[in-house]
């Protein structure tokens, strides 16, 4: 089976081949950040696939929500829009969409909301709008959808993109979905009932909230990844955790599974 | 009671140059049939209002039918981007299009507040981010009872809904199951509306999850239009063409070669799907 083309790859640990893409051990880092049980809000593409990778490992019983209304939905073929068929017939309720976001999504019931983002700042404040100027814009990205409520109101966000100077910046063009706004007591004073992201999950590694500044830290670095390679592929400062943890390399099991779904193509 | 009528006739009848249009469907049942009878008819300055822009409007954009847009997430979902609408918004082409975005929660309850009879919704989202300074019809309140700050959106009150149902008997109750998007709110905020389905049929059936009936007297007009919604689906009647989203990247792309797409499977006389035949189209009361 052809693995997906990336620019980095991990060596095996006898330097030949590379065993994985450094995009599988991302999908891989999200899937491990969902326990058990969670209920979690996921849309199309690597959260999608991460979390469906989630449910064939560790955590059988999580429950899928996606925006267009299906509950619980445990797909067996990928889904290539948020609407597909499969959705609705495997899900434990069909809702509307006002009702999805105003019952299910607003109040906080949504323990774990999964994003990706075109760009991202040290608060983990996200841009899916423009780049540049809003008005002439050099890339129109397709908006907020429901990436915006998702910030405000899951009790927890897990923000899945790769690691560049492209998508972490120091200024965002247009703040689409608001992290931990411009820091400490931002969110609060915005009465936004969720907590923020809690983890940021890229190609090289996991960025994780400083609990005192709010700021995105790195914590983790995938195998065979430098602390120095993650900020040089960061437009601003990062900081690194001085108990900077490594990344347990993906196991065969659950690179196998990804494999298998890839080849279904999820 | 509902009218039932020709597709032809019924956007005729229905829809006017420079209306404000919900052609509505969350990736299921979007009603693309009746966009392309708006094309042919060459409807002009419209203002076209979808939370996903979708193919449907991306064709439309290209078109030239549209001078505003309304919508939450402009995307070719699991593809990639809508290029005739980014044609539109980076280049002007065919002509300018003005953009007033919101996010899902936002315009889904703009829906919601129009089916209410009320002037506006309340939300969470919008505030701290550039939305809420950016777009048109979002203001922030403070609730009178707990002085909590919250986003306001002014109630949407289309000229037209048009969406796509599985059933409607011949009095022209609609029934629809599956994913249900915001249908049901945008034919309740809307002045007038019209419903392509699949079949009309003796009587309603069962249905699916998430069944849904519009009673006859809340829907202007049926049209029956066997396969209207694809390459989105009917639950029950058909699949998404996934395999069609896909090559939409590539025909989108260019202009020259968009246009000649249009041209032979939409202006000429819609060869991509069947559809149906005015004859077949036109049931009228039994």
């Amino acid at each position: 089976m052809a693995l997906p083309e990336t620019s980095l790859a991990a060596p095996s640990e006898d330097g030949r081949e590379p065993r994985y893409t450094s995009s599988e051990m991302m999908t891989v880092a999200a899937a491990r950040a969902l326990p058990n049980g969670t209920v979690c809000f996921v849309g199309i593409g690597i959260p999608s696939l991460a979390a469906n990778l989630a449910r064939h490992l560790a955590a059988p019983d999580l429950v899928l929500v996606y925006e267009s209304g299906t509950i619980g939905a445990r797909p067996s073929r990928p889904p290539l829009s948020i609407g597909d068929g499969e959705l609705a017939d495997t899900a434990s309720s069909v809702v509307s969409v006002p009702e999805i976001f105003n019952y299910w999504l607003q109040p906080g019931r949504i323990e774990v909301g999964f994003l990706a983002a075109a760009q991202l700042d040290r608060f983990g404040n996200i841009n899916t709008t423009v780049v540049g100027d809003y008005a002439s814009p050099r890339v129109r990205l397709p908006g907020a959808g429901g990436a915006s409520e998702i910030a405000c109101c899951c009790k927890q966000v897990i923000i899945v993109m790769p690691h560049s100077r492209r998508g972490l910046v120091e200024r965002l063009d247009f703040v689409t979905s608001v992290g931990y706004g411009s820091g400490p007591g931002d969110r609060e004073r915005l009465g936004f009932p969720g907590g923020g992201p809690s983890m940021v999950i890229t190609d090289l590694g996991v960025l994780r909230p400083d609990p005192g500044t709010w700021e995105m830290t790195l914590t983790e670095v995938h195998p065979g990844v430098e602390a120095a390679e993650a900020v040089a592929a960061t437009g601003w400062e990062l900081k690194v955790d001085p108990r900077l943890a490594r990344t347990a390399p993906p196991t065969e099991r659950e690179l196998s599974t990804l494999r298998a779904l890839d080849s279904l193509g999820w | 009671m509902a009218e039932l009528l020709p597709l032809e006739e019924a956007v005729r009848e229905l829809v006017r140059d420079g209306d404000s249009v919900a052609m509505e469907g969350f990736s299921h049942l979007i009603p693309f049939a009746a966009a392309h009878e708006l094309i042919r008819q060459g409807c002009r300055h419209l203002t076209l209002i979808r939370l996903t822009p979708d193919l449907i409007y991306d064709q439309m954009i290209g078109m030239g039918c549209a001078d505003r847009l309304v919508f939450s997430w402009a995307g070719n979902p699991g593809v990639g981007s809508l290029h005739r609408l980014r044609d539109a918004v980076e280049h002007g082409w065919p002509h300018p299009l003005e953009l007033e975005e919101h996010t899902h929660a936002g315009l889904a309850n703009r829906y919601v507040a129009g089916a209410s009879g009320l002037p506006f919704a309340i939300v969470r989202d919008y505030l701290g981010t550039d939305l809420e300074r950016r777009t048109a019809n979002v203001a922030s309140i403070a609730c009178p009872f707990t002085g909590e700050r919250l986003a306001a959106v002014a109630a949407l009150r289309p000229d037209v809904a048009v969406v796509h149902a599985q059933q409607a008997d011949r009095e022209g109750n609609v029934l629809l199951w599956g994913i249900q998007g915001v249908q049901k709110e945008a034919v309740l905020a809307a002045r007038r509306s019209l419903v392509t389905v699949e079949e009309v049929v003796d009587e309603l059936g069962p249905g699916g999850p998430g069944g849904t009936v519009l009673p006859h007297w809340v829907v202007t007009a049926v049209s029956a239009s066997p396969g209207g919604a694809h390459p989105s689906y009917a639950a029950g009647y058909s699949s998404r063409d996934n395999h069609f989203y896909q090559a939409w990247d590539a025909i989108s792309r260019d202009r020259d070669r968009f246009l000649a797409w249009m041209r032979e499977h939409v202006l000429e006389g819609g060869a991509g799907k069947p559809q149906a035949s005015p004859e077949e189209a036109h049931l009228g009361p039994a």
